[in-house]
């Protein structure tokens, strides 16, 4: 009895450890996809390399599935063995397919949520999808409820509420699952909510620290000495002292991003959103630290590092995008790269173990609100962005319509995801080609109401091709665009690279595209029932590679596209990029699954 | 005939999320009347007393239709899309406040509104607790009328007549001086 006793807490001493291990086995396995981001260093590569660049103009369609929701569809199934996870947007019902048996269904959860979440929810009700870890499908709901579902049945194992909707906080965001933990994010920038991040226990859902985005030391979890930004101490109250009054309690910097985690650092990457409100007039300061890359210790919670991207955002540059983890080298060195495609316009290249600055340069030559990022260490405006005073919605001030600013809000690149072959050592990017007119005015916040204070008006970028979008190669270590591809609507889907040496994403057309991972050379093409906002993965079953999508356009592509967006300065009857999405796609959500011919 | 009138309908239900569409005879007077009868410090009302824009020749356009142009791409459009052209998921307002009365619009705003059933989820919220949206009701209201019988075009107006002392007056109580 003795020795079983001792047996037994071996095991639950080792858990922790044994779950990570598991995960990372199978994450290494190209035949699954058990997170959205198919891997912890969000490369979204995989290995298998059964449909190339040779082959891949013969791809078909093996199988699809109707996810019966109409909604915006972000995000991507899951494989794990021989069974498909597919989330849907709001109701969030998720389903387990059976691979084996022609996609049978094996369960169907469907939670019940107080549908007043739906208004709430900044853009459409998207939900980028579940994560597996530990034998469970971890589900992050509309209304911030966390969910983690027995695999095998659909039973739910524990449950946990992560904000209150009311006051505005909900979630569109998938989780990542470290160790015997759960990485959790949140939404409501448009809604003066103070973002956070919280690490739940993977066993039972019980909350095991939570670190703010502005605020105390206490509520932020830095060590004032030993948090730096850019090499230096961020000392005491870094927090709070960048913000006027008690507007940091309402100051935005929202957690609903990709996630990214080096087990050896033992580090989790993510960034911080725009400030709250949209006018920046009542806000002064840098507002620290929204629009911020964190590197925060996955155990404590507590940051190693900090950099803002955008000190005192007048744009709404949101700065969620993903970290990308590479082992590169530059200057002939072997370096631990973190690579970010921010909404601002700049591709940042850092050292992910210290965070310094490598590489900050613009990845659509349409960028203009700023002339360059500060690389000299010695200027006191290292690291920030040199602003160009016309475009400045500060200085133009409140009621005054700045014009001609790119990108806009919506970013160079918005969350969609990018990729990384290590073959190419290129990152393929899904990009917006699209610039605004922004007038800020004076707003009042009142709890769980929209808290914006700015009137957009969205455009192509003049003087271009006329699309909405660009789908791009960039190089990391030099900061230079390799090719472009014009699209007429933004890229509104995560990219997909495999050692086929293809690249896969898809159009808001519906389009889902292959290029060739070098040149960009379209091989081959096929319009899917509904626009792509989802992001492309891929699995192996039974010894046959397949590619996946959801289609179902919405999202923040299907507001101003679907009526077109217009110039102004223009007028009516322009063409090509001002063509309005809905003459091409329709709403629906749909799983599209391709494969060679037999 | 009748059947052809039955699936009309059934289609324009279906069609929901994309447009509220009804036939124009439909439309009763007070609904119907954009035209402006007689003004009081810069704001215009037909002769039914409903507000409503005034667009002069050259273009220039009342302030509140400008204000509303500013207060709807502040609040709504996140959801009904630019200029009132409606999203994948939320109605083209231009169309709605065409056939919709005053008043309903006005309690629909206030109150919210919910249409949510296996097909549709569709949700309007209550604003009646946010100044940044009741201050401006009759603004956004008659913005979105010049835009239903393309009055003004789309985009940002080029011309406004000047904000009235009593228009500044109002929003500042309006907003508790804020």
């Amino acid at each position: 009895m003795k020795r079983l006793l001792i047996a037994a807490s071996m095991l639950t001493l080792y858990a922790g450890s044994s779950y990570a291990a598991d995960l990372q086995t199978m994450m290494d396995d190209p035949n699954q996809w058990v997170i959205q981001t198919g891997d912890y260093k969000n490369q979204r590569y995989s290995e298998l390399d059964q449909i190339n660049k040779d082959n891949v103009k013969d791809l078909q369609v093996a199988w699809t599935f109707s996810t019966g929701v109409l909604r915006g569809h972000e995000g991507s199934p899951l494989v794990v063995g021989d069974v498909m996870y597919v989330h849907t947007p709001f109701p969030n019902i998720v389903y387990a397919l059976d691979l084996k048996n022609d996609g049978k269904i094996i369960w169907k959860y469907e939670p019940k949520q107080d549908p007043n979440v739906i208004p709430v929810m900044c853009c459409d009700t998207v939900n980028r999808g579940v994560a597996y870890a530990d034998g469970k499908i971890i589900l992050h709901q509309a209304d911030t409820t966390v969910v983690a579902l027995d695999a095998k049945t659909g039973d739910v194992v524990w449950s946990v509420v992560n904000g209150d909707p009311s006051k505005g906080e909900t979630n569109t965001a998938t989780v990542m699952p470290v160790k015997d933990k759960v990485i959790v994010g949140i939404s409501g920038g448009e809604f003066g909510v103070r973002g956070s991040v919280t690490a739940y226990s993977l066993k039972d859902g019980k909350k095991i620290w939570r670190a703010y985005s502005m605020g105390p030391d206490s509520d932020i979890l830095v060590d004032p000495e030993k948090t730096t930004v850019l090499g230096k101490p961020v000392g005491k109250d870094s927090g709070l002292n960048t913000w006027e009054g008690d507007q940091w309690k309402i100051g935005g910097g929202t957690t609903w991003g990709w996630y990214s985690y080096d087990a050896e650092e033992n580090l989790i990457y993510y960034g911080t959103g725009n400030p709250s409100t949209w006018n920046p007039t009542q806000r002064p300061g840098d507002n620290r630290w929204s629009m911020t890359i964190m590197a925060r210790d996955a155990d404590t919670g507590v940051a190693r590092w900090f950099y803002q991207m955008t000190p005192h955002d007048e744009w709404d540059y949101d700065g969620i995008n993903e970290m990308i983890l590479t082992e590169q080298k530059i200057d002939g060195k072997d370096r631990k790269l973190l690579t970010h495609f921010d909404r601002n316009g700049f591709g940042y290249t850092l050292d992910r173990v210290t965070g310094e600055l490598l590489v900050a340069e613009k990845y659509d030559p349409a960028v203009n609100w700023a002339t360059e990022v500060v690389m000299d260490k010695n200027s006191d405006q290292y690291g920030r962005p040199q602003v160009v005073a016309k475009y400045s919605t500060e200085q133009n001030g409140e009621d005054v319509n700045s014009t001609g600013i790119c990108p806009a809000a919506l970013g160079s690149k918005d969350q969609q995801p990018a990729s990384y072959s290590p073959k190419t050592e290129l990152f393929y990017v899904p990009t917006n080609h699209v610039c605004m007119d922004y007038e800020p005015f004076h707003v009042a916040y009142t709890a769980g109401q929209p808290y914006v204070g700015a009137t957009l008006s969205m455009y192509p970028a003049p003087d271009s091709h006329g699309g909405m979008g660009n789908f791009i190669a960039w190089d990391n270590t030099e900061g230079k665009i390799k090719w472009s591809i014009p699209e007429q609507f933004s890229v509104w889907s995560g990219a997909l690279a495999t050692a086929g040496d293809v690249v896969f994403y898809g159009t808001l057309e519906g389009y889902l595209k292959a290029v060739d991972s070098t040149t960009g050379k379209e091989l081959y093409k096929f319009k899917t029932p509904s626009g792509i906002i989802g992001n492309v993965m891929t699995y192996s079953q039974g010894g046959k590679q397949y590619v996946a999508v959801l289609s179902g356009v919405g999202g923040w592509a299907g507001i101003g596209l679907a009526a077109g967006l217009t110039n102004p300065n223009d007028g009516l009857g322009a063409v090509g990029g001002y063509a309005a999405l809905s003459d091409y796609t329709a709403l629906g959500g749909q799983l599209t699954v391709f494969s060679l011919p037999n | 005939m009748r059947k052809l009138k039955v699936f009309f309908a059934a289609a324009l239900m279906a069609t929901g999320a994309f447009s509220t569409t009804a036939m124009a005879e439909d439309v009763p007077d007070e609904v119907a009347d954009v035209k402006a009868d007689h003004s009081e410090d810069g704001r215009y009302f037909t002769q039914y007393d409903i507000p409503t824009y005034n667009i002069q020749a050259d273009g220039t356009v009342d302030w509140p239709t400008y204000s509303g142009f500013r207060r709807y791409h502040s609040e709504c459009h996140v959801c009904h899309g630019p200029e009132g052209e409606g999203s994948t998921y939320a109605p083209a307002l231009k169309k709605s406040v065409m056939t919709m009365d005053y008043y309903d619009f006005v309690d629909v705003v206030t109150n919210g509104k919910q249409n949510v059933s296996a097909s549709e989820n569709l949700v309007m919220p209550a604003f009646g607790t946010n100044p940044n949206v009741m201050c401006y009701l009759n603004d956004i209201y008659v913005y979105l009328r010049a835009r239903g019988t393309d009055a003004v075009p789309r985009g940002r107006p080029r011309k406004k007549e000047p904000k009235s002392d009593v228009i500044r007056a109002d929003e500042k109580a309006c907003l508790g001086g804020s």
